[in-house]
């Protein structure tokens, strides 16, 4: 068969496998970047011996593969089946979706943690002491004053963890998740056509640009009183110069 | 529980040692094909020749942008059909050969690898002081010396810290090669829980290890780091 024959006939699946893959990202990222500034204020507060766990995690989770990571919550929470069953879990953990979700979260967390710690610390201090003289309490002070400024530092190296995390939910393919890499190597198994993976190349390449595209944006309105003369330092590095 | 970890038939502990062993194996065997891979995929996208720019930033481009589990598949399965294609064509009576695994993670890790070195070393040499080349061009040196003697000491300097974390998520990315099939670490650890149903014990063991590998590697970049700025005032 042609290339173009196997994209008229599979583009359903492949269509399926996209989506897929998307809502995996969407949905990880958003549950990391939920958690992620707690972790963050508290890597850059919080008492040396308060942030162990929390950096014990951070390293753990950027040590080891997240293939390892994602076999160690799916086919490792098999081995505490009965108590999972107990606690009314086992359903969660059976499904592989819930099990590469989590694995991804998790994963993400960490990574979004040390990069928003980063934007935090990057704050000058001279605004905090600002909003201290003008007498916002310490919780408005984050919410108007660090935060916006931390993220706005953060920005770009958090779109890089995004496209990571998108690269990275192709795994969920090896725990039968039919994401666009489980589609793509399901349609591959059944037409030995090769060029199957050259569709899904493509289809992923088109995700990384749109969402570049997406994130410049973004980046662009949340820096837009700014003004273009005098961008802050974060966004005059390119997206694709700095990895995590 | 420990005897599940002991050397021997009883335990596990020489089977994982073994994956180990294939896991390190592969990383170390990727490494210089990764570099030089870098090396020229930097070199393209740095040169004059619009053809060649365009082609090493389309490379670095698109090699950064996909998953490296398709890449692995792609080669794995791209390569040996191409290959035996290759083969049929320049000797018809040759019986086909295998692709083995172990040599399309090689190159597929080293594609990925190269990639990514390849902006780094990049980054590296667009910051050596200009001066010095046009100062080894003013005493007379060659062109290829002004390489060997000026630039590459320094950008092994400047490459340093981005290729140790290339070097780090590397050793990560070797577990995706258990998924075609060589008996790595994670491989052998999936072979251990078939036997022994303890799936949280042994892939725990499999992350510690790869967990013990980043650190020690953390370890030994930050002593290299030291070297290679040795000599150098800090400001």
């Amino acid at each position: 068969m042609s290339p173009v024959e196997i994209l008229v006939q599979y583009w359903p699946r492949l269509l399926d496998g996209t989506l897929m893959t998307i809502k995996l990202t969407l949905l990880g990222a958003l549950i990391a970047a939920a958690v992620s500034p707690v972790f963050a204020l508290v890597r850059v507060h919080a008492a040396p011996m308060a942030q162990a766990p929390l950096r014990i995690y951070v390293s753990f989770m950027r040590g080891t593969p997240i293939l390892a990571q994602l076999f160690l919550i799916f086919y490792g929470s098999g081995q505490f089946r009965p108590l999972l069953q107990e606690w009314g879990l086992w359903s969660f953990f059976r499904d592989p979706f819930n099990c590469a979700l989590l694995a991804f979260a998790l994963n993400s967390t960490a990574y979004q943690t040390e990069i928003l710690r980063g934007g935090v610390l990057g704050v000058p201090r001279g605004e905090i002491e600002a909003a201290k003289a003008i007498g916002l309490s310490r919780l408005k002070t984050l919410r108007r004053v660090v935060f916006p400024h931390a993220y706005r530092i953060a920005w770009p190296a958090l779109g890089n963890e995004v496209i990571l995390l998108m690269k990275a939910s192709a795994l969920a393919s090896v725990v039968t998740v039919f994401d666009l890499m489980g589609r793509t190597r399901q349609v591959f198994s059944k037409t030995f056509d090769f060029s199957v993976y050259l569709w899904a190349a493509l289809i992923y390449l088109c995700i990384t640009a749109i969402f570049v595209l997406l994130w410049r944006q973004a980046e662009r309105r949340l820096s837009r009183h700014i003004g273009t003369r005098n961008t802050p330092q974060a966004t005059a590095q390119p997206l694709k110069e700095t990895r995590a | 529980m420990f005897e599940l970890f002991s050397y021997g038939d009883a335990g596990w502990g020489d089977e994982i040692l073994q994956g180990l062993a294939i896991t390190v194996q592969l990383a170390i065997a990727t490494l210089p094909v990764g570099l030089c891979i870098g090396f020229l995929a930097a070199f393209a996208s740095m040169s004059r020749a619009r053809p060649l720019r365009f082609l090493g930033f389309g490379y670095t481009t698109i090699m950064r942008g996909l998953p490296e589990i398709l890449t692995l598949f792609v080669v794995y399965n791209g390569a040996g059909l191409l290959i035996n294609a290759v083969l049929r064509w320049w000797a018809p009576e040759a019986s086909p050969i295998d692709f083995s695994p172990f040599a399309a993670g090689v190159v597929a890790l080293g594609m990925v690898f190269g990639a990514f070195a390849a902006e780094v070393l990049r980054g590296a040499f667009q910051s050596l002081d200009r001066g010095q080349v046009e100062a080894g061009r003013a005493i007379g040196m060659t062109g290829r010396k002004i390489f060997l003697r000026i630039q590459l000491p320094q950008v092994w300097r400047f490459a340093l810290p981005g290729l140790g974390n290339l070097w780090i998520n590397m050793l990560k990315d070797t577990a995706l090669v258990s998924v075609i099939a060589l008996d790595d670490l994670m491989r052998m650890t999936k072979v251990a829980v078939g036997v022994t149903k303890q799936p949280f014990t042994f892939y725990l063991l499999a992350c510690l290890i790869y967990w013990a590998m980043c650190v020690l590697s953390e370890l030994v970049l930050a002593q290299m780091e030291r070297r290679a700025n040795r000599g150098i005032r800090r400001a």
